[in-house]
C-alpha cells in the first residue's frame, strides 16, 4: 500500500523509565501505510507508555520515533495532530463541560487556523471555516451513531458513548494514524462486534493507519494485519495474528505458566 | 452500539414556539434599548452608577474570559484595572492627546502587561496561580506610590483629571455624555468577547480549562493560548480601569487596594462563572449592593454586605447566570407538555 516502500510509522529502540521501573526497553517495530497493527501485552506492559511517547506526552530516555520519516521527538506536542496522529485515551480525556458536537469540533482544531484577531472580527474566513468544520463533526457524529446526544454535555454519558466521542474526535483531525487505546472498553460482546466492523471501515474509507491496543484478544486477533505483543516493557512477539497467538513467550505471559 | 441510560438531556432549543436563538435576541434588544432610555431618567449620582455599572461589567467581562473559560484563576486584577486607569490618567495630565484616544492605548499596554505576567504563570496552576496573582494586587498600591515614579504617577496624590465634556452641539450633560461613551464601548467590548468565545478560539479556551493534555493534544498550543488569554483579559480589564478613571476623575493608589480584586472575584461568581451576559448582573452586585448595605446601617454596612452575599449564593449558587438557565430548562419544560 506505500508507493514508496517506507514505514509510515518507524519505532526504532524506544526506551522510557519511570525511577526504578524500565516501562519501554528498546522497543522497534514498524507499521506500514494501511495496516492494522494490534499492540498487546498483559496489564503494565507499556502500551499506553507508547502511545504517550507517540503523542510526546512522555519524554523518551532514548531511540527514534519516525513517522513519515520526520523524527517525532523533535516535535512539540502541540504538532502532533497536525503531522496526522490522532488518538483516544484509555480511559478519556474528553473536554466535559462541552457538547459532543464541540467536542469533534475540536478535533478539527489542527484542520483550521483563524486566531484571536480573526475570531474576535469574525472575520468572513472564520465564519467559513467554522461552518466547514461543524460538517465535518456532524457527518462524524452521524456515522459513529452518536446524533441523538448531539447537543449534550459529554460529561453525562455512558463510558462506552464517551469512548466513540473520543473516536470522533480523532477522525476530525483528519488523522493518517490512528492510536485506540482500548476502544472496547466497558462494550458488551455485540458492542465488539460492531466495533470491530466500524475499526475496518473507519481504515477503508479514510483510509487511515490504525495501532490498536486492545485486552480483547479475539478482537486484536480478528481485525489486525499484524501484532506485535509486549510484556514488561519488551517487545516478546512481532508477527501476523497466528504466528504471535502461537508464540511461546506470549502464551507465557498471558497464561503466567511456562511453555509446554 | 446502544446509547443506555444517558443521564443528560439536550438543552431546550425552543420556547413558546420561538427558538431560543430568537428569546437571545429579544433580550439584548431589550437591555440594549433600557441601557439607551435610562440615562434620561435617573438623577445624576444614579447616572454615575449605571457609568460604574458599565466599566465593571468590561472588566468582569475580561475576567471571566481568564477564570471562567479558561481556567486561570486571578485574584489580582484590580492590578490591571490600576494599570488601565493610570494610563489614561498620565496621558491625560502630561500630554494634549483626546481622553477617547486614551482607552485603546491603555488597551494595549494591558495586552502586553497581561501577556508578560501570564508567561510565567504558564507554570502556575490554581490556587498557585490565584496567589501569584493575588500578590500582584497587593503590591499595586505601594508600586503605584513608589518615589521613583512620583513625576508622573502622583505618587500618594495621584491625578486628578478632567470630566469629558459633549462635542458642541450634543444635547446631553456631561454625565450623560460619559455614560454613552462608556456604553459605545461597551458593545463592541462584549461583541468581540462573543465572537472570541463562540467559535475556534473559545472552544480552545474552554477545552484547555477541561483538559489541558487532551487539548494539546488536539493541536492547541495550550502555553501561546493561555498567555495570549491573559493578555486579552487584562485587556478589558484596563480599558475599564481607563473608562472608570474618566468616570471618577481622579485616581490615586489607594483607590486600587486588593480589595478591588475581591470585589472583581464576587462580581464573577455573583454573575456567573463562564457566563458572558452573567458579568452585567456582577456588575451591578459590586456597585449596588455596597451602597444598599450602607442605607440598612451605618454602623456595620460591610456585615450587611456580608449577608447579601451569603444570602445570594444560598439561592443562587451558579450565579445569575446559573439560575437564568435552569429557569429556562424549567420552562422549556413546562412548555412541551
Ligand atoms: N506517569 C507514570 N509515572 C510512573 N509510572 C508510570 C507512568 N505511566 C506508566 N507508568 C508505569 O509504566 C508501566 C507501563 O504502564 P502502561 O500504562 O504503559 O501499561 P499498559 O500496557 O498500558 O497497561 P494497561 O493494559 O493496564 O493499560 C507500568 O508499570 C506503570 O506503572
Ligand atoms: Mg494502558
Amino acid at each position: 500500500m506505500a508507493a514508496d516502500g517506507n514505514p509510515l510509522l518507524r519505532i526504532d529502540g524506544v526506551s522510557v523509565r519511570f525511577g526504578g521501573i524500565v516501562a519501554l526497553d528498546s522497543i522497534s517495530f514498524d507499521v506500514a501505510h494501511g495496516q492494522i497493527c494490534g499492540l498487546i501485552g498483559p496489564n503494565g506492559a507499556g502500551k499506553t507508555t507508547l502511545f504517550n511517547c507517540l503523542s510526546r506526552l512522555y519524554r523518551t530516555g532514548a531511540g527514534r520515533i519516525l513517522f513519515e520519516g520526520k523524527q517525532l521527538l523533535d516535535v512539540p506536542r502541540h504538532r502532533i495532530a497536525a503531522l496526522g496522529i490522532g488518538r483516544t485515551f484509555q480511559n478519556l480525556a474528553l473536554f466535559k463541560t462541552m457538547t459532543v458536537r464541540q467536542n469533534v469540533m475540536i478535533g478539527g482544531h489542527c484542520r483550521s487556523r483563524g486566531g484571536f484577531l480573526a475570531n474576535a472580527l469574525r472575520l468572513p474566513f472564520v465564519a467559513r471555516e467554522e461552518r466547514k468544520l461543524d460538517e465535518r463533526a456532524m457527518s462524524l457524529i452521524e456515522s459513529l451513531d452518536l446524533r441523538r446526544v448531539a447537543e449534550v454535555p459529554v460529561g453525562g454519558l455512558t463510558f462506552a458513548t464517551q469512548k466513540r466521542v473520543e473516536l470522533a474526535r480523532a477522525l476530525a483531525g483528519e488523522p493518517k494514524l490512528l492510536l485506540l487505546d482500548e476502544p472496547a472498553g466497558g462494550l458488551n460482546h455485540e458492542e465488539v462486534d460492531r466495533l470491530r466492523e466500524t475499526i475496518v471501515s473507519i481504515r477503508d474509507r479514510f483510509g487511515v493507519t490504525i495501532l490498536l491496543v486492545e485486552h480483547h484478544l479475539n478482537l486484536v486477533m480478528r481485525v489486525s494485519d499484524k501484532v506485535v505483543a509486549l510484556d514488561f516493557g519488551r517487545k516478546i512477539a512481532d508477527g501476523t495474528p497466528a504466528e504471535v497467538q502461537q508464540n511461546a513467550d506470549v502464551i507465557r505471559a498471558y497464561l503466567g505458566a511456562p511453555a509446554a | 452500539m446502544a446509547i443506555i441510560s444517558e443521564t443528560t438531556r439536550p438543552v431546550a432549543a425552543s420556547f413558546a414556539g420561538l427558538p431560543l436563538r430568537t428569546w437571545q435576541t429579544l433580550g439584548v434588544a431589550l437591555v440594549f434599548i433600557v441601557a439607551c432610555v435610562l440615562p434620561f431618567t435617573t438623577s445624576s449620582y444614579h447616572l454615575f452608577q449605571l457609568t460604574m455599572v458599565l466599566v465593571y461589567a468590561i472588566a468582569l467581562l475580561g475576567l471571566n474570559i481568564l477564570t471562567g473559560f479558561n481556567g486561570q484563576v486571578s485574584l489580582g486584577h484590580g492590578a490591571f484595572y490600576a494599570i488601565g486607569a493610570y494610563t489614561t490618567a498620565i496621558l491625560l495630565d502630561n500630554t494634549a492627546i483626546p481622553y477617547w484616544a486614551t482607552l485603546p492605548i491603555a488597551g494595549i499596554v494591558c495586552l502586553g502587561a497581561g501577556f508578560l505576567f501570564g508567561l510565567p504563570a504558564l507554570r502556575l496552576e490554581g490556587l498557585y496561580l490565584a496567589l501569584a496573582t493575588f500578590a500582584l494586587a497587593v503590591a499595586t498600591p505601594q508600586l503605584l506610590k513608589f518615589r521613583g515614579f512620583e513625576k508622573w504617577t502622583g505618587g500618594v496624590q495621584g491625578i486628578v483629571i478632567d470630566k469629558p465634556s459633549p462635542p458642541a452641539g450634543v444635547p446631553l450633560d456631561s454625565d450623560q455624555w460619559l455614560y454613552f461613551v462608556c456604553l459605545a464601548v461597551t458593545v463592541p467590548m462584549f461583541l468581540i468577547g462573543w465572537n472570541l468565545l463562540r467559535g475556534r478560539t473559545g472552544r480552545a479556551i474552554v477545552a484547555i480549562r477541561d483538559h489541558p493534555i487532551a487539548a494539546a493534544s488536539m493541536g492547541i498550543d495550550t502555553a501561546m493560548y493561555k498567555s495570549l488569554t491573559f493578555g486579552v483579559s487584562a485587556m478589558y480589564t484596563g480599558i475599564a480601569g481607563a473608562l472608570g478613571a474618566l468616570a471618577a476623575q481622579f485616581v490615586s493608589p489607594d483607590s486600587f487596594s486588593v480589595f478591588l480584586s475581591i470585589s472583581l472575584i464576587v462580581g464573577l461568581v455573583v454573575g456567573g462563572i463562564a457566563s458572558i451576559f452573567g458579568v452585567l448582573f456582577g456588575a451591578a452586585f459590586i456597585v449596588f449592593i455596597p451602597n444598599i448595605a450602607d442605607q440598612i446601617s451605618k454602623a456595620a454596612p460591610w456585615a450587611i454586605y456580608g449577608i447579601f452575599l451569603i444570602g445570594f449564593m444560598y439561592v443562587l449558587p451558579t450565579g445569575v447566570a446559573g439560575g437564568v438557565k435552569r429557569l429556562g430548562s424549567l420552562l422549556g419544560r413546562m412548555g412541551k407538555r
